[in-house]
C-alpha cells in the first residue's frame, strides 16, 4: 500500500493534465465531445496510440488522450480516478486490486486486447538460432555459468571477443519484471547486464552490438537483429510467431490488458468493444502484436449514430 | 575602502545615506552567508531522508559500501552494495581528467599566452557554446556516435562503456578548465612575464617556469571545478556507461554511477520505502566524495603557500 503513494504523487501531475486537457476541449468545441483517458505501460504505447488515431476517424466525437509512464503508473491513475482506461503488460497485483476497490468501491476489470511475445534478440550475423529456457536463465540470471557465445557450440565471427553482452531493461520496467517472473523464476539478473531505459533501444544496441543479446516485445524487430527460438526443457525450439503466441507454445508471452474499474459502460465500453473488433484487431497486427483469436473477437460494432455522438 | 571615519576622507554624509550603507551591508553579509546556509539546508535535508535506513539495524554500512550487489528490486533476496558504483564514479572522472587537463590547461595556455585576439575571442565564443550543450544532447551523442566509434575503432564489445562516458565527460569539463585556467595565467602580473623575457627566457620557459607556478592556484581550482562537473554529472553518463553494476575490468567494459542509478531509480521507487532511502543515502555518499575533493585540494592549495 505505501508503494502507492509516490505513484499516486506522478498520478497527480497526470490529473493536472487531464484537466487541462478536458477542459481545453470543452471550451474549444461548440457540441459536446467526450475524452477518454488512457494511460500506462510503455510496450502499449505505440498501440494504443493507433488505437486511438484510428478511433478518431470512426467516432468523431470520441477522443481519447493516450498517456505512457509505464504499467504501475497507469494502473495507479486509474486507482485514483485520474483515468477511465490503465494499459498494462502485466496482470494486476492483489494490492493494487484491494486499493482499486477501497478507491473507488468497485472491482478492477481486466480486458486482454491482444498478445505479445517477449522476444529475445541477438545481432542478425549471430549464429545462434535457439535456445532453452535453461539456457536463458543460465546466461542472464545470478549463478548462471553461460558468458560466452562458444558456451552455445557456435563460432560468432563478427564477435572475436567471444564474450556476451547482456542487455536488460531498468529495474522498474514492468518488462523487466516479466522477464525475471517468467524467463528467469524469480532469479536476479547477473551483475553486468547493461540497463536501458527503453525498449526501441534495447532492439538498436543489439543491432549495433555484436555480441550482445537483449529482450524486447515482438512489436520493436527490425531487420538489424535476429528473433531466437525458444523451447522449454525437452521440448523443440519454437519461433515467436503470431501462432505460437496464441497456442501458448511460445514459452514467454504474455497478454497485453486494458483495466477499468467496474464493468466499462458508455463511450468506454463502446471503445473497448471496438478493440475488440476486428478493425481494432487489425491495428494490433498492423503494430507488430498478435491480435486476439477470432473467437474471442467480437462482431464490427455499429458506428454511433449523431444522436449518441452529441447528445 | 571604507575605513576610517567618513568625515575624515573628506565626504560629508546625512543620517540616511549612513543608514543606507548599513542596510547594504547587511544585505551583503547576508548574500555572502547564504551559500553556507543553502548548502547546510541541502545536506540537512538529503541526510534527513537518508537517515531512517541508515539507523536501521537491518541495514550494514559495511554491505553498502563495500559490496557490489546491488539488487534493490529483487524479489528473493534484496541488497544494496554501491562499491561498483563508487568505482564507476570514480573511473569514468579519473577517465575523463586525464584526458580534459592536459587539453584544457594547453588550450588555457594558447588562449592567454600564444594567440592574437581576434582568434582568442572567436575560440572563447567557441569554448562557451561548447559548454551550454545540454547534458542530454552529450547522452545522445554518446549512445550513437561515440558508441558506433569506438565499436569501429577500438574494436570494442559494447560501445557504451567507461570509455565513451569519459570522453564525454571531458569534452563537458573542458570549457569549465579552459576559460579558468585562462582567467588563473591572465591573472598572473606582467611584471613576471617582463621579468622572464628581460632574463632572456624563450616563450616555452615563461610558461613553464614562471606562469604555470605563478598561476598554480587558480589551475588547481581550474581542475577541481572540472573534477565536480565530471562526478556530479548525471544523464550523458546514464546514457553512455551502459548501466551495468559492475566493477570495471577495463575501459571498454560497461560501468554504473552512482548519479545515474539515482536518476533511472528515484522516478519509479515509492516514497519513504527502504529502496528511496538507500538512494538519499547515494545522495550523502556522492556529498562525501565532493567534501573530500574539496578538502584535498584545499590542503594541497595550502601546501603551495607554505612553500
Amino acid at each position: 500500500m505505501a508503494s502507492l503513494l509516490a505513484r499516486r504523487l506522478q498520478a497527480a501531475g497526470a490529473l493536472a493534465l487531464a484537466a487541462l486537457g478536458t477542459a481545453s476541449c470543452q471550451r474549444s468545441t461548440a457540441s459536446e465531445r467526450t475524452v477518454l483517458l488512457n494511460r500506462g505501460s510503455d510496450t502499449m504505447i505505440n498501440v494504443a496510440q493507433a488505437w486511438a488515431e484510428e478511433y478518431a476517424k470512426v467516432a468523431p466525437g470520441v477522443s481519447v488522450e493516450v498517456a505512457g509512464g509505464g504499467s504501475g503508473v497507469g494502473i495507479a491513475a486509474l486507482i485514483d480516478g485520474t483515468v477511465q482506461i490503465a494499459n498494462s503488460s502485466r496482470p494486476m497485483k492483489p494490492a493494487e486490486q484491494e486499493a482499486t476497490r477501497t478507491a473507488r468501491g468497485a472491482d478492477p476489470v481486466e480486458h486482454v486486447t491482444g498478445y505479445d511475445a517477449l522476444v529475445v534478440y541477438v545481432h542478425a550475423k549471430n549464429p545462434v538460432q535457439s535456445m532453452t529456457l535453461e539456457q536463458l536463465r543460465d546466461l542472464f540470471a545470478e549463478g548462471g555459468r553461460i558468458s560466452r557465445w562458444s558456451d552455445f557450440g557456435v563460432r560468432h565471427d563478427a564477435c572475436p571477443r567471444d564474450t556476451i553482452i547482456r542487455i536488460s531493461r531498468q529495474s522498474s520496467s514492468g518488462t523487466y519484471d516479466f522477464f525475471r517472473e517468467a524467463a528467469l523464476d524469480k532469479h536476479d539478473f547477473k551483475l553486468g547486464t547493461l540497463e536501458l531505459n527503453g525498449s526501441k533501444e534495447v532492439v538498436e544496441l543489439v543491432a549495433h552490438t555484436p555480441c550482445a543479446i537483449g529482450y524486447s516485445g515482438m512489436g520493436y524487430a527490425t531487420p538489424g537483429v535476429k528473433m531466437l527460438s525458444l523451447s522449454r526443457e525437452g521440448g523443440p525450439p519454437v519461433a515467436p510467431t503470431v501462432q505460437a503466441t496464441l497456442d501458448r507454445s511460445y514459452p514467454i508471452a504474455r497478454p497485453l490488458y486494458m483495466y477499468t474499474v467496474g464493468q466499462p459502460e458508455g463511450e468506454t465500453k463502446r471503445y473497448l468493444d471496438w478493440i475488440h473488433s476486428p478493425p481494432g484487431q487489425r491495428i494490433v497486427s498492423a503494430v507488430g502484436y498478435v491480435p486476439l483469436p477470432a473467437s474471442e473477437t467480437g462482431p464490427v460494432p455499429a458506428p454511433p449514430s449523431p444522436s449518441e455522438v452529441h447528445p | 575602502m571604507t575605513e576610517g571615519a567618513p568625515g575624515s576622507i573628506g565626504f560629508r554624509r546625512s543620517w540616511h545615506s549612513l543608514a543606507a550603507e548599513r542596510g547594504i551591508e547587511a544585505l551583503i553579509t547576508v548574500c555572502g552567508i547564504s551559500a553556507v546556509i543553502l548548502v547546510g539546508g541541502i545536506f540537512f535535508f538529503v541526510f534527513r531522508e537518508a537517515l531512517p535506513v541508515l539507523a536501521s539495524p537491518n541495514f550494514s554500512l559495511g554491505e553498502f559500501l563495500f559490496s557490489v550487489e546491488w539488487y534493490p528490486t529483487s524479489v528473493t533476496d534484496v541488497r544494496y552494495g554501491v562499491l561498483a558504483m563508487i568505482v564507476g564514479t570514480l573511473a569514468v572522472t579519473a577517465l575523463a581528467m586525464a584526458i580534459a587537463v592536459p587539453f584544457g590547461i594547453g588550450g588555457a595556455i594558447y588562449l592567454s599566452e600564444f594567440c592574437g585576439p581576434k582568434v582568442r575571442e572567436t575560440l572563447k565564443v567557441v569554448i562557451e557554446l561548447l559548454a551550454a550543450i545540454p547534458s542530454v544532447v552529450w547522452g545522445f551523442l554518446g549512445l550513437t556516435v561515440v558508441n558506433q566509434l569506438l565499436i569501429t575503432v577500438f574494436d570494442a564489445a559494447v560501445g557504451l562503456n567507461a570509455l565513451n562516458a569519459g570522453l564525454l565527460l571531458a569534452l563537458m569539463s573542458l570549457p569549465i578548465i579552459v576559460s579558468i585556467g585562462e582567467d588563473a595565467l591572465k591573472a598572473v602580473p606582467d611584471s613576471y612575464r617582463e621579468a622572464g623575457i628581460a632574463l632572456g627566457a624563450t616563450r616555452w620557459q615563461l610558461v613553464y617556469r614562471v606562469l604555470l607556478p605563478g598561476a598554480r592556484n587558480g589551475l588547481l581550482a581550474a581542475v577541481l571545478l572540472g573534477v565536480g562537473r565530471a562526478v556530479g554529472e548525471t544523464m550523458a553518463v546514464l546514457m553512455a556507461t551502459g548501466h551495468a553494476v559492475q566493477i570495471p575490468g577495463g575501459l571498454l567494459d560497461p560501468v554504473r554511477t552512482l548519479t545515474a542509478n539515482i536518476a533511472s531509480e528515484m522516478g519509479e521507487v515509492s516514497k519513504d520505502s527502504e529502496h528511496y532511502r538507500v538512494l538519499f543515502a547515494i545522495g550523502v555518499l556522492l556529498f562525501g566524495i565532493t567534501f573530500l575533493v574539496n578538502l584535498a585540494a584545499d590542503l594541497v592549495v595550502r601546501g603551495v603557500r607554505r612553500r
